[in-house]
């Protein structure tokens, strides 16, 4: 026999009974593209959400105050007000002589109030911070200008609008210069931000940026800071760092050893891990689902190549009775459903890849920063699953055919 | 010798009874004979020709084919000698659909082990024996019945067999293609081929040299044919 027969044989046949190929593959193919899509819509998806956390900065380290575990949420979110973090910490971090690894740190506050400007009264968030802020964050300058650094301890009232408020506000434009009134305490519009998307985390879009000391003494009426963040120079320094700033604030609000500090120190790294591990877990749960239609083409396979056999008895009886061995004969059959599985495949990643090419052209249209992403090891598994699933869904028909008596040339009906 | 049975038997256990279809089969075959086995359904005539041809496993006796005993021999080995000792020629010509002529007959040359050279010189040869070089490349479902046994002639001379093995070979024919199939057999008889004939026409059965006749699984009798019918000379009437 030569090597070529076996594929010619097995083209014959597939080509015999076209319509049941078809079905056949159109079922690896309907799997293997779920898959494709799947992973890639995972990893894409992962990407979006990691990038977001990301776009924040990932050698930056949260300072809040009050106690909280390492991995429950702030006290903050439970609504307790604490007031142990102040501009003296937030200088303290920002003072190169205390901790060298810290570029800057900037200081926040919070509230929500109504703003007015000549126009439109809307409720919005306003955030106090400090000047520092385009050092530590992302912060890009659509028209004019961020806070001077003198304008922090000028009181200067000023705004610097998120680009969704600022369109709010001015809904005819150019918001610079223009005055927006918070409780009744006019603020100069200095710069208007670029937009940001619609970012799950710490969207800028909708809100009022104002010097800190403003907010904290005009419209808030307090000393402390509602959180802090600091810049590590480097990523790898961040754990470290973060070691440095627990010892220095528990320093300056004179925690004792052991005993447990009032504020606590975060980094985005660990919530970046526990986001991964999420979404992770999350990528796998959907390849699993998808994975299934993969296994229900695989008894297709199972189910199309049994029918061949049955089908095919006469003709398996004719060529063992003209000297094919049991072997040849499974190899033959085995082959028919690896061709089956392998174009399946083949034909399922490419449609796969188109689909999820096609939605990061619609996703980012929708406001998403969603990028085109198929891992190779999706197409990898692909390809590797498809063939054992050729191989362990051909196996059984492919014994069975085996084992046909040469005899069953013979028979006459 | 080419074909040496002795008390050759086949009986089927199905659920502890035991059904004989061939009993105490003994007989010898030359090299070059023409030999008819005849006898009406479930005569048995089928089951010996079976394991004669190596498509069943007797169980009990013996058979040697040129000397060499085979009931020992392995599944693969069982295949290696159909394909190079002998031809098969079906009642329903089994001729493999959407499949050209041609590469019908060349189907054992792709199982055969030994030689994967001149193929097309080869299945040409057996084309012109059976005189249908001409169809090669017809589809096979395109011929006629007459056409079909001859190319399925051709298929089981292709590997050059010593042995050709024919099951009721005009039985789905005309009597004028019939003939012409026994006209085939009857030259490749001349030329020395060894063929083994089953049917269960008295008529059929007289055109070889020598008639094993069966009954309920035993061989009744074993003579010459006296009046030895040639398919030329009929063919000729036909006409």
């Amino acid at each position: 026999m030569k090597l070529s027969d076996p594929y010619r044989i097995a083209y014959q046949a597939l080509s015999a009974s076209r319509l049941r190929f078809f079905l056949t593959v159109l079922g690896i193919v309907i799997g293997v593209a779920s898959v494709i899509l799947v992973m890639s819509a995972g990893a894409s998806a992962q990407r979006l959400i990691l990038g977001q956390v990301e776009s924040v900065g990932s050698n930056l380290l949260a300072v809040l105050p009050g106690a909280s575990e390492e991995d429950g949420p702030p006290a903050m979110a439970f609504g307790v007000v604490s007031k142990t973090l102040t501009n003296g910490d937030l200088e303290a971090l920002r003072d190169g002589r205390n901790i060298p690894e810290i570029v800057d740190a900037a200081g926040y506050v919070t509230g929500t109030a109504i703003a007015e400007s000549d126009s439109e009264d809307i409720v919005a968030s306003y955030q106090g911070v400090s000047a520092s802020l385009p050092n530590v964050e992302t912060v890009k300058v659509e028209s004019g200008r961020f806070f001077f650094p003198d304008e922090d301890t000028r009181m200067a009232r000023i705004a610097v609008l998120g680009s969704g408020v600022a369109g709010k506000l001015f809904p005819n434009g150019d918001a610079l210069g223009k005055v927006v009134t918070i409780k009744r305490i006019p603020f100069t519009v200095v710069g208007v931000l670029k937009k940001r998307g619609s970012g799950t985390f710490s969207s800028t879009d909708d809100i009022i940026h104002i010097p800190l000391d403003t907010a904290q003494k005009d419209l808030l009426g307090i000393k402390y800071l509602n959180y802090a963040r600091a810049k590590v120079g480097r990523t790898e320094d961040v754990d470290r760092v973060k070691t440095e700033v627990y010892r220095l604030l528990n320093q300056r609000h004179d925690i004792e050893p052991g005993q447990e500090p009032d504020f606590s120190v975060r980094s985005l790294e660990s919530t970046l891990d526990i986001l991964r591990s999420l979404t992770n877990v999350l990528k796998f749960f959907l390849v699993s689902i998808a994975a299934i239609s993969l296994l229900v083409g695989g008894i297709g396979i199972m189910n199309s190549m049994l029918i061949a056999v049955n089908a095919r008895v006469r003709e398996i009886g004719l060529r063992k009775a003209v000297g094919a061995r049991p072997g040849e004969i499974m190899f033959q059959f085995l082959l028919e459903s690896i061709i089956i599985t392998l174009l399946g495949g083949i034909i399922g990643i490419l449609i796969g890849v188109s689909f999820a090419y096609a939605a990061s052209l619609i996703i980012p249209k929708l406001g998403y920063d969603w990028q085109f992403l198929v891992p190779l090891s999706s197409i990898g598994v692909s390809f590797g699953v498809c063939f054992v699933i050729g191989m362990v869904f051909g196996l059984y028909p492919a014994r069975k055919a085996s084992k046909v008596s040469p005899m069953e040339a013979l028979r006459y009906e | 010798m080419l074909i040496e049975a002795k008390r050759l038997a086949k009986i089927y256990a199905n659920e502890g009874i035991e059904t004989p279809a061939l009993l105490d089969a003994t007989f010898q075959i030359d090299q070059g004979e023409f030999v008819s086995i005849m006898g009406p359904s479930g005569s048995g005539k089928s089951t010996l020709m079976h394991i004669l041809g190596l498509l069943d496993r007797s169980t009990g006796g013996e058979y040697r084919l040129e000397g060499r005993d085979v009931v020992s021999l392995s599944d693969d080995e069982l295949a290696r000698l159909r394909n190079e000792e002998i031809g098969f020629v079906f009642q329903a010509f089994n001729l493999l659909p959407r499949t050209s002529v041609f590469e019908n007959v060349e189907l054992p040359l792709l199982y055969d082990r030994n030689s994967a050279e001149n193929t097309k010189e080869r299945v040409m040869a057996a084309l012109k024996s059976v005189n249908m070089e001409h169809r090669a490349s017809f589809f096979s479902s395109q011929l006629s019945g007459g056409e079909k046994q001859r190319v399925a002639i051709a298929r089981a001379l292709v590997n050059n067999p010593k042995i050709i093995f024919a099951d009721e070979p005009t039985g789905n024919l005309d009597s004028k293609s019939g003939l012409q199939v026994m006209r085939i057999f009857q030259k490749l008889s001349e030329e020395g081929k060894t063929i083994i004939l089953v049917t269960h026409e008295t008529f059929t059965a007289e055109h070889a040299k020598r008639i094993l006749r069966m009954m309920d699984g035993r061989i009744v009798s074993d003579e010459s044919v006296a009046n030895r019918r040639f398919a030329d000379q009929e063919n000729m009437l036909l006409k």
